[in-house]
């Protein structure tokens, strides 16, 4: 078994452009449920909206700027017709439509009457040329080893992770100014907002939208990454992906997003090399066959959420009082 | 006690709705039903500016829910109130708070993931940090260097300066009521609601709590606190308004309604047999 190899493979997922399309994913959830208490269980709608926002108004011959407008302009409308009717009533409604609607909608792009214009369930590819016509790396690998790049991949994760410390940055000035301790509060709880003054429902708003705002970035990435949007990439397990990169970190600390997702793809790589490797290596003699390795890598990683939920239950940058505070 | 400290009230009779001569609050004909229960129908109800004033009444009286439904937590079925002449019904909780009143929870809301100071801070009113723009442009921090002094004083004020980084959370039940009373100030109340500031509290921290709800009334705000401890109702206000399935059945300075038979028989039960709603 070649461990530099799985190693490479391993760092090369966590620094990778899905890894930073599941940081922005979840740092949209951080400030939904991290952040104002909002359990949001459709991320991935966002993700869809911003991707096909994209792919559709390129596809149907607009510019690419104009495509990444459309993408945020249709998170923002989304998380206005999700927010509007369900914000008012208690945490479950939101959890309940978000995640109906995150499915309704995949199936409104894989329909066969919306064909013409996403493609069904064949989707759109080819749409991001003008991204890397803008790519200023010359041609090439770039890295040291197996450890390596190509130009075209380290332009989408220049642009990814640039995306995510930009995101962060606004947080950062957001959520440490009084209109973030406001989130705070109605996290904790809404009524004692509500009865010092606060308009707790245009928060919610707020919140929704730009946490819905930060999810679509996520798809965009990944759909412009792959050059390709399928109804079928957007499915709510990736929600959950999202949650659980999430969690791992620390729900309500800024950059647990980012540390998540990191250990979430390399875990996630590591264990299927790791698996492989052994598999070729004959140390499971027949206990598992190689088409199953991509399943119990899955329940491998979910293991280790397990035992960080027992042993570290706050996440990796959580702080042990706040959790032993924590009265929801 | 403090009749001569507000000789406005000497003149008015003790007897249920009764008007006073300079009422900050007028509630008219609010009623709410809970099914087929009428929890509240308070035909009318005025409360004296800058007075301490009182509601008491049995369990399930409808105190909390008349509370619930001046401060916007709660709708009534019908019925209006003027709070300084302005009509408040209809309006949101926390339009209601802006307007300048301010209620507590019996049940304490503390803010528990959020430090002592950040408690306080919140509360402060007409904050520019509050709103997206604002709070990017970031020219809030001179008001919040203002407002952090007013919170810091008021924690002096109360006894919790020493804790004033600690989460909420880590508040015993006594301190979490002393942190709300301080907050609720901190939101510039004109008229203070406290919904049961007493409960739960042992008897010394209760001296202090009264002390700090005369302080309130002597700086120029009006109270109405729910109690049901009638040692404390009896030393600490200026008036009493009894409510008992829902409606008011009397009201008065507190020795007047000490005495008052229909008082007595709301808490000790009409008639034998037919015991006082539990």
């Amino acid at each position: 078994m070649d461990f530099v190899e799985i190693l490479a493979s391993s760092l090369r997922s966590a620094v990778g452009v899905p890894a930073a399309a599941y940081a922005l994913a979840a740092i949209g959830l951080n400030v939904h449920f991290g952040y104002t208490g909002l359990l949001n269980f459709g991320q991935v709608a966002f993700m869809l909206v911003g991707a096909y926002g994209t792919a559709v108004t390129v596809n149907e011959g607009g510019p690419l700027w104009l495509g990444l407008l459309v993408g945020i302009g249709a998170a923002v409308v989304l998380g206005l017709l999700l927010g509007i009717p369900t914000l008012r009533l208690r945490t479950d409604y939101l959890a309940i439509v978000t995640i109906a609607t995150a499915e309704i909608l995949r199936y409104v792009t894989r329909s066969r009457a919306l064909e013409p214009l996403t493609g069904g369930v064949f989707g759109i590819q080819k749409f991001a040329d003008p991204f890397f016509a803008l790519n200023p790396i010359p041609p090439g690998r770039y890295g040291f080893g197996t450890f390596n790049f190509g130009h075209r991949q380290l332009w989408v994760m220049a642009v990814g992770w640039l995306l995510v410390a930009l995101v962060l940055l606004l947080l950062t000035v957001l959520l440490r100014s009084p209109w973030g301790r406001v989130l705070k509060a109605i996290r904790e709880d809404e009524d004692a907002a509500r009865s010092l003054g606060k308009n707790v429902f245009a928060y919610k708003i707020q919140s929704l939208v730009l946490g819905g705002v930060i999810g679509a970035f996520a798809g965009m990435l990944l759909a412009i990454e792959t050059q390709a949007v399928n109804p079928d990439t957007f499915i709510s397990i990736l929600t959950f992906f999202a949650y659980t990169v999430l969690i791992l970190g620390g729900p309500g600390r800024i950059l647990a997003p980012v540390v998540g997702a990191v250990i979430f793809w390399f875990l996630l790589q590591f264990t299927d090399g790791f698996l492989r490797g052994a598999l070729e290596a004959g140390w499971l003699g027949g206990v598992l066959e190689g088409n199953e390795v991509a399943a119990v890598r899955f329940a491998l990683v979910g293991l280790g959420l397990m035992l960080l939920m027992i042993l570290r239950p706050q996440g990796i940058l959580g702080s042990r009082e706040e959790l032993l505070t924590d009265e929801r | 006690m403090s009749a001569d400290l507000l000789p406005g009230l000497d003149g008015v009779a003790p007897q249920p709705g009764v008007p006073k001569p300079d009422p900050i609050l007028v509630v008219r004909g609010v009623e709410r039903s809970f099914g087929g229960l009428q929890a509240v129908d308070v035909a009318h109800l005025e409360v004296a500016r800058g007075a301490i004033t009182a509601l008491i009444g049995p369990n399930g009286a409808g105190k909390t829910t008349l509370f619930n439904l001046l401060t916007g937590f709660d709708h009534p079925d019908a019925g209006a109130w003027l709070f300084d002449g302005q009509p408040l019904q209809g309006k949101r909780a926390h339009q209601i708070a802006r307007a300048g009143m301010v209620r507590t929870f019996q049940l304490t809301k503390a803010l528990a993931r959020l430090s002592l100071l950040d408690n306080m801070l919140l509360a402060a009113p007409g904050q520019r940090g509050e709103h997206l723009g604002g709070a990017l442009a970031g020219r809030w921090r001179p008001q919040e260097a203002r407002n952090r002094t007013e919170a810091e004083g008021l924690l002096e004020r109360f006894g919790l300066a020493a804790m004033r980084d600690r989460f909420a959370g880590t508040l015993s039940g006594g301190q979490r009521k002393l942190l709300e009373m301080a907050r609720a100030l901190m939101a510039r109340p004109r008229l203070l609601m406290l919904d049961e500031p007493m409960a739960g509290v042992n008897p010394a921290l209760r001296q202090t709590l009264l002390a700090h709800i005369q302080e309130i009334r002597r700086e120029g705000a009006t109270v109405v606190f729910i109690e049901h401890d009638m040692d404390v109702v009896m030393g600490t206000s200026d008036w009493v308004v009894v409510m008992a399935e829902g409606r008011l059945i009397a009201e008065g300075p507190p020795a007047a309604v000490g005495a008052d038979p229909e008082v007595i028989d709301a808490y000790l039960g009409r008639r034998h047999g037919k015991a006082a709603e539990a």
